[in-house]
């Protein structure tokens, strides 16, 4: 029993709903929210040490045992990712402090910011398919609110195109569940893969785990991402940062989860996700290059890492999946600050197109060489955060001899350094446009949170020893499920 | 007549709210029929007259019952039990006797106040958008 499992979830969830009765006091709020996040930051980190002294921590809600209830498994893989979601989204919340308007706090934006992060941690960690399905709703109910709280034209309408696309996928997901259930009888997923294992992967279950692969795709934007880059270009900037950051490495998570816990015996499945992973690196970058509106650009980078990562589970092997994970926190961290930079160039401008700004460097430096550090890091040079992870993933890729994959996944970071390097010299080199008279003053406290993300893509990047203990641990998990599964169903496996 | 249909409509609520336990109904179901008699009363006379008569804010209510379902699950951890453990006492009592007393009926109730609480702010928010 590990009660501690639940708090990462539970707590956003509690305080969230307390601060709906505390809707004047903005500043309780606030701080409430704030201190939330630091907290189960720091309950995610000690149970990221404990699993690594003493293994996989399960958690059964009300003491049912599995398969027969439902279930928090924090392996650490997850819990990693759990971790980076909560620091990143603390950070997130100093910069929605200092940019988000008095009238959209007060429609309890703060409780939503709150579901949405219990929401992503408890996809992060629950060892039950039904629960997998609760955890998106939680996440996508709130992500609905946040995209449209402000109401303007542009929020509106991408909106309802964000709805319709996740309501259909929440739906083949609910179909996929149902067909699982029906055949396999069972949801708990450690118990799914036993049984999966048991019966032989044959052509019935293979549909359905590529139901379940359409189905993430659409969340994380595997070649289905042609809702991202509107929806994720319409709200506010803090949330755009949050989007960018937390929602499509669920999607990622869960695609992890099943290939390799669930449906592991098929081959063909990876070399669907090793195609699917080409063509969204491919078209990620044209979509990057293609694009003169900078949010829109920082839009597609996000499909690009998407497919980047993807690879990693493509390849398959111990290698890669440690890169995966590396790069999975590296993308987490660096697209909340690239998301956050983008957004305060349209905000101090007034304009969103680089060709129409330039010399913003001269007017706001730190803007520009924060700007500068998180290009090379999101391209992946060293010594920063992107740099470890793509080297594991080529490894990985060398290691298979899928040179196909190796070669376009490197190209693609061209492609991301090409596009960013254009909204660089464009819109920070040049002529300056804007006079010092109307130069929009830079506020200290919309400065801190970027500082502080670059902090830590440059502790990343150097400070990658650190990590390696508990990448190791989370490679480990994702290539021996036994582990996960002797950790839900105990030694005796039926 | 809408006034005896709405409590016609209260207690069948009540009544599905408690057979959960052990029967078809619970906090879930019990909710929405407890929801559908204030929705009656919205139809039957208008917004204004109802909230004179239930002075409190639905969004609310929806979060208190989110409140008293997360807390029974996190009250558990005090007594040092998985979250989302649930006891019950069979306890003697004047009118009904033997009865069991669980806390599954305190989580139930936050379900169903959140039910309660979410099916109306719905209606409610419908019918304000013509404004």
């Amino acid at each position: 029993m590990n009660n501690i499992l639940v708090l990462p979830m539970i707590l956003p969830v509690l305080v969230g709903v307390m601060l709906v009765f505390l809707r004047p006091y903005i500043r309780v709020q606030r701080v409430l929210s704030v201190l939330t996040m630091i907290a189960s930051a720091a309950v995610a980190a000690y149970c990221l040490q404990h699993i690594h002294l003493n293994g996989i921590m399960r958690l059964d809600f009300g003491d049912w045992l599995p398969p027969h209830g439902i279930l928090f498994v924090g392996d650490s893989f997850a819990m990693l990712l759990v971790l980076v979601a909560c620091v990143v989204s603390s950070i997130i919340l100093l910069y929605a402090f200092a940019t988000t308007g008095i009238e959209t706090e007060v429609m309890f934006f703060y409780p939503f910011f709150l579901f949405l992060v219990a929401g992503v941690n408890g996809s992060f960690l629950t060892g039950d398919l039904f629960n997998l399905f609760v955890c998106f709703e939680v996440m996508l109910l709130a992500s609905y609110v946040l995209l449209t709280l402000g109401g303007r034209k542009t929020q509106l309408k991408e909106g309802i195109t964000y709805v319709l696309i996740n309501v259909l996928a929440s739906w083949f997901f609910l179909l996929g569940i149902a067909y699982v259930y029906g055949v396999l009888g069972t949801l708990n997923m450690a118990h799914i893969a036993v049984r999966v294992a048991e019966t032989g992967q044959g052509p019935l279950l293979t549909l359905i785990a590529i139901i379940f692969l359409i189905v993430f795709s659409l969340k994380a934007g595997l070649l289905l991402y042609f809702w991202l880059p509107g929806s994720y270009s319409a709200p506010p900037i803090a949330v755009a940062a949050l989007f960018g950051a937390l929602l499509t490495k669920v999607g990622i998570y869960a695609l992890y989860r099943m290939f390799t816990l669930i449906f592991i015996h098929d081959p063909i499945i990876y070399k669907i996700i090793g195609v699917l992973a080409i063509v969204t690196m491919i078209a990620g970058c044209l979509g990057a290059i293609a694009y003169s509106d900078i949010r829109q650009i920082v839009s597609y980078n996000v499909i690009i890492s998407v497919g980047f990562v993807l690879t990693g589970l493509a390849v398959a092997t111990n290698t890669a999946f440690q890169g995966a994970s590396y790069y999975l926190i590296h993308d987490m961290v660096s697209k909340a600050l690239l998301f956050l930079l983008a957004g305060t160039v349209v905000y101090l401008t007034g304009r969103s197109k680089f060709n129409e700004i330039s010399g913003l460097i001269r007017n706001y430096p730190l803007v520009g060489w924060l700007f500068f550090l998180t290009m090379l890091a999101v391209s992946g040079i060293p010594p920063f955060s992107g740099f470890i992870g793509k080297v594991y993933i080529g490894l990985g890729a060398i290691e298979t001899g899928s040179y196909v994959l190796l070669a376009v996944s490197f190209l693609s970071g061209i492609g991301v350094l090409y596009s960013l390097l254009r909204i660089f010299l464009n819109s920070f080199w040049g002529e300056t446009i804007i006079s010092e008279d109307d130069q929009k003053p830079f506020q200290k406290k919309v400065g801190l949170p970027l500082v502080l993300l670059a902090i830590l893509v440059v502790g990343l990047g150097i400070g990658a020893e650190l990590l390696s203990p508990y990448i190791e641990d989370a490679a480990n998990a994702l290539t021996n499920p036994e582990q996960y599964i002797r950790a839900v169903m105990g030694d005796d496996l039926e | 007549m809408t006034k005896i249909v709405f409590f016609i409509i209260l207690t069948f609520g009540v009544e599905l709210f408690l057979s959960g336990h052990n029967n078809p109904g619970g906090g879930f179901i019990g909710g929405l029929v407890l929801s559908s008699a204030f929705v009656l009363l919205y139809l039957v006379y208008d917004i204004e007259t109802v909230h004179r008569g239930t002075p409190f804010d639905f969004k609310r209510v929806a979060a208190f019952g989110v409140l008293l379902a997360v807390g029974t699950g996190m009250l558990s951890l005090l007594f040092g039990d998985s979250f989302l453990s649930q006891t019950t006492w069979l306890v003697d009592l004047p009118v009904f006797g033997e009865t069991e007393l669980g806390t599954m009926t305190i989580f139930e109730a936050g379900v169903a106040l959140t039910v309660l609480g979410v099916v109306v702010t719905i209606i409610l928010g419908i019918s304000e958008d013509v404004e």
